[in-house]
């Protein structure tokens, strides 16, 4: 009996070792890939210096504020309708759901919209739990809402926190692939959102340079998704956002070199750019987001 | 035998467990320290942390809008050295270094355009005569100013 305990435990011992040799070993594959993609090198040989390399995706929140500034208009239109999360039933739809239905909640919240926020919270948690994402948003949340209604920015901060609290729980838990994957669901309903808004709008011009600024950020989520392509998820997700790069990259975009100066005790960073584009491209982005988001929520 | 049994099953508790607690720490950290050098910033809601020890690096990739206030929060556990960190433009020219600003953990700006920035982290080595390597949490946050004027539509 007790040798058999004891096999029991070197089993386990062994499976840990081969578990941390698999994780070294998909490290070492992943920087192989990035190599043979041919990243730059200078920033190759930077990341190789650094012991960590985050990529902070775009948050539904800052875009939601984005659109608002730019003079967007509120539309329930625009929204996936609450009756399809009951239509999500794999990984991958509903950690993009969680982003979309994330970005829907930023979206309502933002503009004021408070009779859809518990509606969109719900949403978000009815995701996140089927994710297994535990406490990103328990009874205390729904109670605070329900006091902050006509605070908006206590609302804000009521949602950053729901965000916060299932981006670590993941990131926490070697997740990493299916928080990439929630982000790029929101980021993905926050271009479709701005997309609707530009296409509805007559005096649009603010909101596109905001779709256009968001091809950096398009970048950072692959270079993020680059190392976890193995995840067949994440595999289709990166499909859809090299769809979105060959549009984007008929966009050009100059930026001269930037300086800081302090104006009125604050510090800009100050350069100029310069942005040219057909409105075909523009159009032609625009269908394309819609064709994806409709997948995604389908 | 007994003996050797528990031992074996205390070391395989550890290694399944102890990354995970830290980095639990990690979380509660940045939510109850870092999160309220943001404020009245309102925190983006991405979680970016992990444990470092003196003299390890991390980056962070993020991009950033024009017309819009942000402050970046770099804290680090308490018993840790300083946190030196710096922002870079895409070509790794440097715009702010908290070095010369005192090891300051925040900094606030705006940009004329928007772009991607890249902010650099170091734990600096302990000055103190040791043979213990330290090592805590390090988080880095982002927050916006929530202010309600529109951009100039022309």
């Amino acid at each position: 009996m007790k040798v058999n305990r004891f096999l029991i435990f070197m089993v386990i011992i062994g499976f840990v070792f081969v578990q941390n040799a698999c994780q070294s070993s998909n490290e070492s594959n992943n920087l192989e890939s990035e190599i043979n993609q041919g990243i730059d090198t200078t920033a190759l040989e930077a990341k190789e210096k650094a012991q960590k390399v985050f990529y902070s995706l775009p948050s539904p929140i800052e875009t939601a504020l984005l659109l608002k500034r730019a003079g967007a208009k509120f539309n329930d239109e625009y929204l996936n309708p609450i009756d399809n999360s009951t239509k999500y039933t794999s990984t991958k739809k509903m950690a993009l759901n969680l982003g979309v239905y994330s970005a829907d909640l930023s979206f309502v919240s933002m503009f004021d919209q408070s009779q859809y926020s518990v509606k969109y919270l719900s949403a978000v948690k009815k995701m996140a739990d089927e994710l297994g994402v535990l406490n990103a948003v328990d009874q205390s949340i729904f109670d605070r809402m329900d006091k902050n209604m006509d605070n908006p920015d206590s609302l804000m901060e009521i949602i950053s926190e729901t965000f916060m609290n299932s981006d670590a729980f993941l990131k926490e838990n070697d997740r990493v692939e299916t928080a990439s994957i929630v982000l790029v669901g929101g980021w993905l309903e926050g271009l479709y959102i701005a997309s609707q808004i530009a296409k509805a709008t007559e005096n649009n011009k603010e909101i596109i340079q905001r779709i256009i600024d968001q091809r950096t950020a398009l970048e950072t989520l692959l270079n993020l998704l680059e190392e976890y392509k193995d995840n067949q998820d994440v595999k289709d997700v990166i499909a859809y956002l090299k769809e979105l790069k060959v549009l984007f990259d008929k966009i050009k975009v100059t930026t001269t070199k930037q300086e800081v100066v302090t104006e009125n005790g604050k510090s800009v960073i100050k350069s100029d750019t310069k942005t040219e584009f057909k409105d075909e491209d523009i159009n032609e982005l625009f269908e394309k987001v819609i064709e994806i988001r409709s997948e995604i929520v389908s | 035998m007994k003996k050797i049994l528990s031992i074996i099953a205390l070391v395989t508790i550890a290694i399944f467990v102890v990354p995970k607690e830290s980095n639990a720490q990690c979380k509660s950290f940045a939510k109850k320290v870092c999160k309220m050098e943001l404020l009245p910033y309102v925190h983006d809601g991405i979680y970016n942390a992990t444990v470092l020890s003196e003299g390890e690096t991390a980056e962070l990739y993020k991009t950033f809008y024009s017309g819009q206030q942000y402050r970046i929060a770099v804290c680090g556990a308490k018993d840790l050295p300083p946190i030196h960190f710096q922002v870079l433009d895409a070509d790794r020219n440097v715009l702010y270094d908290n070095e010369k600003d005192n090891y300051s953990t925040t900094w606030d700006f705006t940009l004329d355009a928007s772009q991607q920035l890249l902010i650099s982290i170091q734990v600096e080595t302990s000055d103190e005569l040791s043979d213990e390597i330290l090592s805590g949490c390090v988080s880095v946050l982002v927050g916006f100013f929530n202010k309600e004027d529109t951009f100039d539509q022309n």
